[in-house]
């Protein structure tokens, strides 16, 4: 995976996570595009924004409690 | 129960389903007692918090209200439960501070914050058109900034003991509240309780700290945001948390209706002013700076209790704005806005407009 399509969006208030992934998933030309988030709110809203944009949405709990979703076509 | 319960806040009904039993539950605290259209106001409940503190001595506006301590506590209930208690800490904090002080200057001009906002216009009160219409202007200031870039940086986690904070405050205020000690001569030093005004207008104490623990955790569930909702409609398109207005404002609109408490009209109505320019630019303010710390007041205290130390201090900054707010004069009454509304619109104006053109580091 390229590491222009990796975003690290802990931290960051609403809703510059999902922010971040629209502008991540409009430079990914269909590539798959992992992002990385730190609260459950944040990974909620990042999937339903992904989802609705035609993407699929993966998840899973890191060792440090944040979260790495890689978003598919 | 609990699971479904739980599966039902989650899914995209939850918003709905929070705003709808908010709706409920507000006009019922009226009912039981609460200032009129004042079922749940962050806004004004945490300036009578202020002010029973002493932090203000506006007289009338002063009851350590339990919803307030009781959202922070829902909240933290359901996040531990729910494995979302996750302490994090140090995006600008004495930033959001200020944005928090603004925000409620801006919303004592109005006289409400966004939840009363809608609370007033379902129960009759059409001076809340011009503070809605001044809170969408807010939140779409805003959302230019948040396109440009902005950001007021990234927390960081932070000890597990840090986020414990906000819940051990509110458990001595709710103490406070049972106890009633007054330090010194009564009426000279604190704990105050107004005798007259709307502070002395409350629902019973139990009933008003189950409705503030409920809707704590509702909140934290699904994330209901008055503010988030119009940002993301506009901003993305996306209608998720804009349902739990819409039911909220619905529900509390049937309730007033069924209870007799809903009363068309401009003039007279409960805590109001008719001062329209006042009500859109009070709210044209707080909205700005809700939309520039992430979220409502409501939404900021449901996060101070899942452990957000910035939100903490938004809501202390909020304390304090009450104590300002009222000690210099700023707050309207129901006869309007007072002479120095225009200077603390005009400063808190320059503080936002600030904070958004000058914080878009990189990261």
């Amino acid at each position: 995976m390229n590491d222009s399509h990796v975003v690290d969006a802990r931290g960051l208030s609403c809703p510059q996570p999902v922010l971040e992934t629209k502008n991540a998933l409009a430079a990914a030309a269909g590539g798959p595009v992992e992002i990385l988030v730190d609260t459950v709110t944040s990974r909620e809203n990042v999937c339903r924004f992904a989802r609705s944009q035609g993407w699929h949405c993966r998840h899973e709990e890191r060792d440090d409690g944040s979260f790495r979703i890689v978003l598919t076509r | 129960m609990m699971k479904r319960i739980n599966a039902l806040l989650m899914s995209p009904y939850g918003p709905a389903v929070t705003g709808a039993v908010v709706g409920i539950l507000a006009p019922l605290l009226v009912w039981m007692g609460n200032p009129g259209n004042m079922g749940i106001c962050v806004a004004c409940f945490t300036r009578d918090i202020a002010g029973a503190l002493g932090l203000h001595r506006a007289a009338v506006v002063q009851y350590l209200r339990p919803e307030i301590p009781g959202f922070v506590l829902g909240s933290f209930l359901s996040a531990v439960i729910f494995g979302e208690y996750r302490p994090r800490a140090g995006s600008s904090p004495v930033i959001r501070f200020f944005l928090g002080l603004f925000a409620m200057i801006g919303a004592l001009i109005f006289l409400g914050c966004p939840w009363r906002a809608y609370l007033r216009l379902a129960g009759g009160d059409g001076n809340a058109l011009a503070g809605i219409a001044g809170l969408l202007v807010g939140i779409f200031i805003g959302i230019v900034f948040l396109w440009k870039g902005f950001t007021l940086a990234r927390s960081y986690p932070s000890p597990r003991s840090s986020g414990l904070f906000m819940p051990l405050v509110s458990v001595v205020l709710l103490v406070l509240l049972v106890l009633a000690p007054t330090f010194g001569e009564e009426g000279k030093s604190a704990v105050f309780f107004s005798s007259s005004g709307p502070g002395s207008q409350h629902a019973p104490l139990m009933a008003a700290l189950a409705v503030g623990l409920l809707v704590g955790w509702l909140a934290q569930r699904s994330r209901f945001c008055t503010v988030g909702a119009l940002r993301d409609l506009v901003m993305l398109r996306d209608g998720h948390l804009a349902k739990g207005v819409l039911a909220f404002i619905a529900a509390a609109f049937v309730t007033s209706l069924a209870l007799g408490l809903f009363r068309p009209g401009f003039t007279g109505q409960p805590v109001a002013h008719t001062s329209q320019i006042w009500n859109f630019l009070g709210m044209v303010l707080s909205g700005l700076a809700f939309t520039l710390a992430g979220g409502c007041p409501g939404r900021q205290l449901i996060m101070s209790g899942e452990g957000d130390g910035d939100a903490a201090v938004f809501v202390l900054g909020m304390l304090v704005g009450a104590g300002i707010a009222h000690n210099f004069n700023l707050a309207s009454s129901p006869a309007g806005a007072t002479p120095f509304a225009l200077g603390a619109f005009l400063t808190g104006m320059a503080f936002c407009l600030a904070v958004g053109f000058l914080m878009r580091e990189k990261i």
